[in-house]
This record gives C-alpha cells, sequence and structure tokens, in this order.
C-alpha cells in the first residue's frame, strides 16, 4: 500500500531541508518516491503541519537489573499514575519508573520511535534485552558497559596490547547484542569493591594500578579503530561531586582527539565558588566542547518533583545515599563485571544545589554552539522522567516561559547563574537536529533520524503551536515503520520495533583466554553468558537490525 | 551455550532447580529419560530425573484434547470473579503469558515462595540494601555469615561453586575463608574447608534470631550491650563476630528467606541489611540473599517490569495494584475469597495446589498427583527439559538460557496460556 503524507512543513536536518512544503510516500515501512504515475492508495493530509523524523533517545534508562530494582522499590510511586488496560494496550505504571508496556506506548505518544539503553551490562544484557523486548512500538538497543570488567583490566594490567583489547570490546559487543560501547565512572565501580571511596582521573586502581585516563584511551582507542559508529559513551569521573569540573575539561581535552561522548554532562559541570561551594560550570564546559569536535555531549537535564536514580556507578551512588529521598537506597556489586546503585531521588526548586543544576543544564544547551553535538535527555529517570522532554523543549525554546520558571528558584541560585541573559531560543530545525538528525548520527541509525527516500517511515507530525510543550506532548499522528501508531495523542495500533545493534569483527582466538577465565572465576559457563539471536527474536514479535560500522573498522 | 557433545550427551546445561543456576552439568538424555551424569545434586537430578507419566490434559479427570482445555480454562476465566494465577513456577515466556491472561482476567498474581520471597522485597521497598552476586563472592568474600539458614540442604553446591573454589581472581588463599553460622547448625559437612577446618556456629532457636540479629548490628556499631546472653548465645561471643565483621575486607552475610519462618521475619532481615549498610561505612560488606528457585526470582522480575510491582498484584481494577497481604493467595484460599485458581507448576511434581474450594486449574509437571483431582489439568513440559527458555537465579542479576534437551511434545506454559489468551 502506498500512503501519500500532503503537504506538510519538513524539518530534515539530514538533509538540510528547513521548514519545506513536500509530499512524503511511504510505502512497506519506508520511504519512496512519488510514484510516476501519480497513484497513491491512502492520502493524509498534513497541510501545515510539522513534519519531522520520529525522535530517538539516545540515553534512557528503560531496561536492565537496576531499572527493575527501582521499579520494585517504589510501588507508592507507581500508586499515582497506574495506567489501565485498554482493547489495545495492557495496564501497567509510568512516573519515574515506568512498566516497559507503558514506557513504550509513551514514548510513541510523544513522537518517539526509538530509545537505548545506556548502561547494560554485559553479564545482566540478557535481562536488559528481555525487558527492552516488552517494550513496545519503538525501536531499541543499547551501549555496553566495560571499564570495571576485571577481564579488561586484568588485560590492561599486564600490557594486553591495544589488539586484544579491541576483540575483547569487539567480542563483547556481538555477545551481548549492543551498538555502543559505555564506561562507568571508569573503573570506579571495581576500585569500590577494594574499598576505594573515590578515583580521580589520574588515580590508580589499587589491585590493577590502572587509572581512569588509561581505561578511557584504551576504549576510546578500541571502539574508534572498530569502526563502531557511536563515540565511546562516558560517564565520567566523580559525578554530582562540586568541583569536578575540572576533571570533566580533563577528560575531554584528554582523549587525544578520539571520538567520545560525555554523558549528562550537568552532572560534572560543577565548580566549588561561591557561599555554598557549589557553582556552575557551564560556560568552560561549553567551551571546550565547542572547541573540540571530536566531543559530543548529552545534557542530563534535572526537573524538579520525585524521580529515582539508576546508574552503574554504585561508588558515586553509595557516596549520594544520605540524600536519597525517600530514604531507602540499594548498591550492589556485580559479578565482577560492574555494579549499581539506585536512589530515590526528589528535585527541589527552593534547593540552592537543585535550582543551580537547573540552571546549569539548561545553560549547557545554550552555550554549546552545534546542536549536531548536545543531545536533549535527562538521562531518564536520574534527572526526570521522559515524559518531561516536552516541558524541557519548551524551555530551549521559548525564553520568556524559561525566565518565568527562573525567577521562582531559589534566589541565591539565580544570583549564581547568567542563565537570564542567554537569550539563544531553539528553533524547530534544531530540535530536529538534537533529537532525530544528530541522534540517529551518534547512536549510528543508518536507516533513522531522517527522511531520505529508502529511509524507514518513521516519523512524527506535529500542529504547529506556540506553546511548544503543549505541541511536542501531543503529535497529530505517529508513524513507525510506515505503520500509522498514533493518532491525535493516542496509540491506534501497537507494533513492536527492532533492536539495532552493530557486528564488529573479532578473532575467536578472544575464546582461547575467556573460556578458562569463565572457567576458573565466574559462575556461569562462557557458552551461556553469550546471548543467540533466536532470544532477541523470541517469539517473532521482535527482530535484530545490524547497523553498518564505519569504513576502515579494523580489529 | 549448552551443547550437544554426542548424541544425547549434553553439557554445560543451567539448572533451572537449583536457585543458583549451576551450569556445568552434564545431561545424558535417551529418549524421555534424562539422567544427571556429572555435577548433580539432589536438587538438580530429582528436577531433571523425573519421568514423565501423564501426557494428557484431563478434565474432571477425563482425558480430553489441549483444545478442549485450553477453552475451559478460558471459559472458567471469562466467568470468574476472583481468579487467581498462583504457583508461577515457570520460565520468562511463561511469566511473561501469566501476566497478559492475569492483565486481562483481571486476576491476581502470585508465586508459590512468595511467603519468603516477600521476607527480601519487604526490606527492599522499605529501606533497600546493599547486596552482591555470586562470582562476586567466589572471588572476594574472606568472612561468611550465614543467617538462620541451612545453605546445604537447599542449594548443596553453595560451598563447592562459590566459597571452595580452587582459586580466586585476587590471589586470595582460599583456605582462610571464614564460616560463622548464627542460629541454626549446618546439616553437613559442606561448609568444611578444603582442609578440614569446621564453620564456626553460634547457636540459637530461630525465634530468637531478631533479637540476637539486633544485639549484633548494636555490636557493629559499638553499642555497649549490659546483657551477658542473648538467645543462649554470649555478647562475647557476638562481640568477636562483630569485630570480625569490622575487619573483614569484604564479608558477606548470607540467609535464604524460605529458612526464616518466624513471624515477621523481614525485620529481621532489615536488621541484617542495615548492619551491612552500616559495616560500608569503613570497610566492604554485602548481603547475599538465596532463594528463587524454580523461577521465584523470574516470575517477580517479569511482575515488576510489566506491571511495575513484584508478585502478589493483582489486576481486578483493569490497572495493576500491589498489596503483599490482600494478595497473598494462601490467605485468599482460606478465606474462600477465590473462585478460580489457575495453579502453575512445571519445575516440581511435589508442588501441587493448596487444597481449596475453588475450581482448580493446574499448568503443572507431569507425574504430579493430586489429593483432589483438580477440574483442569495440563501436564506441560519443563523449561530447560522439554522446551527452551530462560531463568534468573538467586541474585536477580544472572539470568541463563535454557536449552530443549528431548521432544517430549509435552506443550510448554507459554504456549498454554498464550492460547488461553487468545481464547479470553
Amino acid at each position: 500500500m502506498l500512503t501519500k503524507l500532503t503537504g506538510g512543513r519538513i524539518y530534515d536536518p539530514a538533509n538540510s531541508i528547513n521548514n519545506e512544503v513536500k509530499d512524503i510516500y511511504i510505502r512497506d515501512g519506508r520511504i519512496v518516491k512519488a510514484p510516476s504515475d501519480g497513484q497513491f492508495d491512502k492520502e493524509i493530509d498534513v497541510r501545515g503541519k510539522v513534519v519531522m523524523a520520529g525522535a530517538i533517545d539516545m540515553h534512557t534508562h528503560i531496561g536492565g537489573g537496576k531499572v527493575n530494582i527501582a521499579r520494585t522499590m517504589l510501588p507508592e510511586d507507581h500508586a499515582n499514575d497506574v495506567v489501565a488496560r485498554t482493547e489495545l494496550m495492557r495496564s501497567g505504571c509510568g512516573h519515574a519508573a515506568p512498566s516497559t508496556l507503558t514506557a513504550g506506548y509513551r514514548y510513541a505518544e510523544m513522537g518517539y520511535t526509538a530509545g537505548f539503553e545506556p548502561a547494560i551490562l554485559p553479564i545482566n544484557a540478557r535481562q536488559a534485552h528481555m525487558e527492552m523486548g516488552d517494550t513496545p512500538i519503538i525501536d531499541k538497543g543499547g551501549y555496553v558497559m566495560l571499564g570495571s570488567d576485571d577481564f579488561l583490566l586484568r588485560m590492561m594490567a599486564s600490557n594486553g596490547d591495544q589488539e586484544a583489547i579491541n576483540n575483547y570490546v569487539a567480542w563483547t559487543m556481538n555477545h551481548s547484542h549492543a551498538i555502543g560501547v559505555k564506561v562507568v565512572n571508569p573503573g570506579g565501580i571495581n576500585a569500590f569493591k577494594f574499598n576505594q571511596r573515590k578515583l580521580d582521573l589520574d588515580e590508580k586502581n589499587q589491585f590493577y594500578g590502572i587509572t581512569p585516563r588509561d581505561i578511557l584511551l584504551r576504549l576510546a582507542t578500541a571502539v574508534k579503530e572498530l569502526g563502531v559508529p557511536h563515540p565511546l559513551h562516558v560517564h565520567g569521573c566523580n559525578l554530582g561531586v562540586a568541583g569536578n569540573l575540572e576533571m570533566t575539561i580533563d577528560t575531554m581535552e584528554g582523549i587525544n582527539g578520539l571520538p567520545m561522548h560525555m554523558t549528562h554532562i550537568q552532572f560534572h559541570s560543577y565548580g566549588t565558588e561561591g557561599d555554598f561551594k557549589f557553582s556552575s560550570g557551564s560556560a568552560q564546559i561549553a567551551e571546550v566542547i565547542n572547541k573540540h569536535k571530536n566531543i559530543t555531549a548529552d545534557v542530563g537535564q534535572i526537573l524538579f518533583g520525585q524521580t529515582v536514580t539508576a546508574s552503574g556507578d554504585n561508588m558515586r551512588q553509595h557516596a549520594a545515599h544520605p540524600f536519597a529521598s525517600p530514604n531507602k537506597w540499594v548498591c550492589m556489586d556485580i559479578e565482577c563485571d560492574a555494579g549499581c546503585g539506585v536512589l530515590p531521588f526528589k528535585y527541589k526548586d527552593q534547593s540552592y544545589v537543585n535550582a543551580l543544576q537547573w540552571m546549569i543544564g539548561l545553560e549547557t544547551f545554550l552555550m554549546v554552539d552545534d546542536p549536531w553535538r548536545v543531545f536533549l535527555t535527562t538521562d531518564h529517570p536520574n534527572g526526570a522522567p521522559f515524559t518531561s522532554y516536552p516541558h524541557l523543549i519548551r524551555l530551549l525554546m521559548d525564553k520568556t516561559f524559561r525566565n518565568d520558571i527562573l525567577s521562582t528558584l531559589h534566589p541565591e541560585a539565580q544570583k549564581a547563574s547568567h542563565l537570564a541573559s542567554l537569550d539563544r531560543e531553539y528553533s524547530l530545525y534544531e530540535i530536529a537536529i538534537m533529537t532525530r538528525a544528530g541522534a540517529a548520527k551518534l547512536v549510528g541509525l543508518a536507516d533513522r533520524g531522517h527522511l531520505s527516500i529508502g529511509g524507514a517511515a518513521d516519523i512524527t507530525v506535529y500542529t504547529d503551536d506556540e506553546d511548544r510543550e503543549k505541541m511536542f506532548s501531543k503529535p497529530d499522528y505517529v508513524f513507525k515503520d510506515g505503520t500509522m501508531v498514533v493518532k491525535d495523542g493516542e496509540i491506534v495500533e501497537v507494533t513492536w520495533g527492532t533492536t539495532h545493534v552493530v557486528k564488529p569483527e573479532y578473532d575467536n582466538s578472544i575464546e582461547k583466554s575467556l573460556k578458562p577465565y569463565f572457567d576458573k572465576y565466574h559462575t556461569q559457563k562462557m557458552g551461556n553468558f553469550k546471548i543467540s539471536d533466536d532470544e532477541i527474536v523470541d517469539d517473532g514479535r521482535g527482530s535484530l537490525t545490524v547497523q553498518p560500522l564505519h569504513a576502515g573498522g579494523k580489529i | 551455550m549448552t551443547d550437544m557433545i554426542e548424541p544425547g550427551l549434553w553439557q554445560d546445561v543451567p539448572s533451572p532447580f537449583c536457585g543458583i543456576a549451576s551450569d556445568d552439568l552434564t545431561i545424558k538424555v535417551e529418549g524421555n529419560t534424562v539422567t544427571v551424569a556429572e555435577n548433580g545434586d539432589e536438587v538438580t537430578k530429582k528436577g531433571f530425573e523425573t519421568v514423565i507419566t501423564d501426557r494428557s490434559p484431563r478434565i474432571n479427570g477425563q482425558e480430553v484434547s489441549l483444545e478442549q482445555a485450553i477453552s475451559h480454562i478460558a471459559d472458567r476465566l471469562r466467568t470468574s470473579k476472583q481468579p487467581v494465577i498462583g504457583g508461577m513456577a515457570t520460565d520468562l515466556n511463561g511469566a511473561r503469558a501469566a501476566m497478559a491472561v492475569a492483565d486481562k482476567s483481571r486476576a491476581t498474581v502470585d508465586n508459590m515462595d512468595s511467603f519468603a520471597g516477600m521476607r527480601n522485597t519487604l526490606v527492599l521497598q522499605d529501606t533497600g540494601w546493599m547486596v552482591t552476586t555470586l562470582t562476586e563472592v567466589r572471588n572476594r568474600v574472606d568472612l561468611l555469615v550465614v543467617v538462620g539458614s541451612d545453605l546445604e540442604a537447599a542449594y548443596p553446591r553453595f560451598y563447592e561453586r562459590m566459597i571452595w573454589n580452587e582459586e580466586s581472581m585476587f590471589g586470595q588463599e582460599i583456605e582462610s575463608r571464614q564460616i560463622v553460622y548464627l542460629g541454626k547448625a549446618p546439616s553437613g559437612d559442606a561448609s568444611t574447608s578444603p582442609q578440614g577446618k569446621k564453620a564456626q556456629v553460634l547457636p540459637c532457636d530461630d525465634a530468637d534470631l531478631p533479637e540476637v540479629m539486633s544485639v549484633l548490628r548494636a555490636l557493629v556499631k559499638g553499642k555497649e550491650i549490659q546483657a551477658e546472653q542473648v538467645g543462649g548465645i554470649a555478647i562475647s561471643d557476638l562481640a568477636v563476630l562483630a569485630q570480625q565483621l569490622k575487619d573483614a575486607k569484604y564479608s558477606v552475610v548470607t540467609w535464604s528467606a524460605a529458612d526464616l519462618n518466624f513471624d515477621h521475619a523481614e525485620a529481621t532481615v532489615q536488621t541484617v541489611c542495615e548492619m551491612v549498610k552500616e559495616l560500608n561505612l569503613d570497610t566492604r560488606s554485602s548481603g547475599l540473599p538465596l532463594g528463587g528457585k524454580e523461577g521465584g526470582i523470574t516470575v517477580n522480575q517479569v511482575s515488576a517490569w510489566q506491571a511495575g510491582y513484584p508478585m502478589r498484584s493483582n489486576f481486578n481494577r483493569g490497572y495493576p495494584d500491589y498489596d503483599p497481604y490482600l494478595c497473598d493467595t494462601t490467605r485468599m484460599l482460606e478465606n474462600k475469597e477465590v473462585d478460580t485458581l489457575v495453579w502453575i507448576s512445571s519445575f516440581n511434581i511435589d508442588r501441587t495446589p493448596p487444597l481449596s474450594s475453588a475450581t482448580t486449574i493446574v499448568l503443572g509437571r507431569s507425574g504430579m498427583t493430586f489429593d483432589q483431582e483438580p477440574e483442569v489439568f495440563i501436564p506441560v513440559g519443563v523449561p530447560g527439559i522439554d522446551h527452551a527458555g530462560r531463568t534468573f537465579r538467586c541474585d536477580g542479576v544472572v539470568s541463563v538460557p535454557l536449552r530443549k534437551l528431548r521432544d517430549s511434545g509435552l506443550p510448554s506454559t507459554f504456549d498454554v496460556l498464550t492460547a488461553v489468551e487468545q481464547a479470553l
């Protein structure tokens, strides 16, 4: 069936199309050329409407062990946002740690067609995929977490060559079905198991003698040499610590020009100035990002209210436990592989620190010049639930709205920020870059995030409205792989998206050292660690999409 | 992955029965006869070797086709006012299908081992915990404290796999590992070190554990205790243990909630967990809740991600509600609140439904015998023997792939419940 979307105002930054009126044709889930005979089966009139590719959340904690701990821990949070079953949809719950089903529906209702879980522990990857497999409509995928795993640190400590490390990284990506590699508090999760309580960029793990800087360089090199499009995804040292700004800058400058993505950078942009010994470092951070074209960042904006923080960074989560609200928290050491920490948290607009965090995030958005290198996230649910994205978009697009809220926040925090003087307002085109074209490029999705002929027909249609929050909350239509899944902001059909992965090549000789390692030290066999394709496909509802590697990728 | 190394001989087979998901079993399959050839123990041998008897579904004792049985279940659920999906001893996809049926039929969901699991879940939801996983224990533990539990009875290979392994990743001298039992004494010698060092036991009755644990926590916190003994244990002995915990670099405090059979055992689990948190102000220490045999952790996980809540939830109002008291199947059945009970028990023929006045439907392992014939019985395949699957082990982090080892023709719980859901 050929469907025509007639007369929409197209925002397609991948093709440099900025508010041009064009028709779009869809057949078999793809965007196709206009038929030569002018015939089509169905027409949808979108004249005057804003048309973009489906939005892509490149960093959202939607699946895996720590998310499920968060869900289990928070019955009281769910009770305020339960979702009833309908003819089409399963029941569930929303807010801070939504059920997988509700998360899929709500993403689609906001015009999102893909979300990427940023912290898949190799040993827990099977669970992450189970949960993402139960997340309807949207596409998904994830970044596998390395850097505190004992196998890598042992290789590094014994001066394993880069080729062996590349092999291990590629092997892990293949068998955990990842599209990227993440590092969280490089080596810090491991150091915490040896009772180290902080780990600076050049501080050694007391057992391995390895520093976070070593780990970052090794992994960033591996990712680049393997041709993985998504740069090393970095949750840096000392998250949330006043004064971490300098180390964040050192991290970015010290990577020697290798591609690197700094995630939830807001949490890593803190100075120590002022009476509260807590100040905004966003200007310096933005300056470094602007200068270094190898660096990208997502913000991890905080918004006020109750949420839950779920992180692989058990070292920092443990240190933050006195701030858990309500007062309950979980920290785990995991399988000589990684760890996690889960703390409910309430961001308060009359807290100096929380108010300044809000300002630091927005300052970063507004001071990074290139929208292709900064991404819209709340680090769901750590800064705020993903359902607050329309609100965040309005904050970026509407200076008056932003400053009205700013003026109600903790007065000392207002004095400590120059946010009020920033006049920038994001355009629709820039929002489309950040949430579509740029995100797809960053994640490495060749056929998503744009409206090119041959691309996937993931399309969102909005009614232009000066109230951008309203506009982005309720699209007129969302098409997922060509199927209309949302109409007037309501789900009209439930489909199941694919799982995006890359398959970098590796030399199987790596298993000669991995198999005995598993046999000797682990409680699971190497063969049972590997996740088969069948597990993702499952009963036919899921599928795998292998995205292309960069040319020149080598083992 | 589990591989067939010669016809009928499988290696690296994971056990869905044992809670610690030992995955080094060698299994021999001849026709429908399964034998654990290597690395078996009482739990896994029984799990794998129970023979197939029934093959046909029954309604009121009469053999019927699978389609008839499924249609009968759907009819019952359609007219039921208070259905319960209980037992819930199944694998990932069985749990998924059970949740889908529960959602559609507005049922209550509960697991057969929730009486134990809730002792942990309530603590997680009230104050949280610091816990670890099996590979960390295997490589790091220097002091293991076992609270109120006889580990080797329920987890026969725990010590072999996690404590008395040949080598630790960090060069620890394995023999130096210390084991202390608080409460029950071990029933065998699994906890004895390779060179014959026996576990230390500080014995007390279960009923005294709340008090004993409270005193131990107080001692860890440096409080002075006036009493000279608690539950028959000298305070000076507990003080030594408190010091051992403080001196250890990576102590692990473990318990099997199923063994803590006294009122409000969750409060004692909470005391353990809060003590572990307090130890972590200076050194490293972790809890290790053991449990999750026969899919218990799996169904809690699936329920949590699909509904937001773990077991003991219901869909009575069209959306998930959670109530550890109201949704307790045993209580509901005793109180005659249930009109239809769907009991899922695909691992163990001894885990039959509780006797009740409710119309009972059993999706059970072939070979079950009943004191009271259920209205419907469907013999279902065992995950990891009759069909592929996935199951979580006790730590809730690691899950293992289960392979189909024989072609028995028995349907999976997923097959049956998916058909029921479609018929609803």
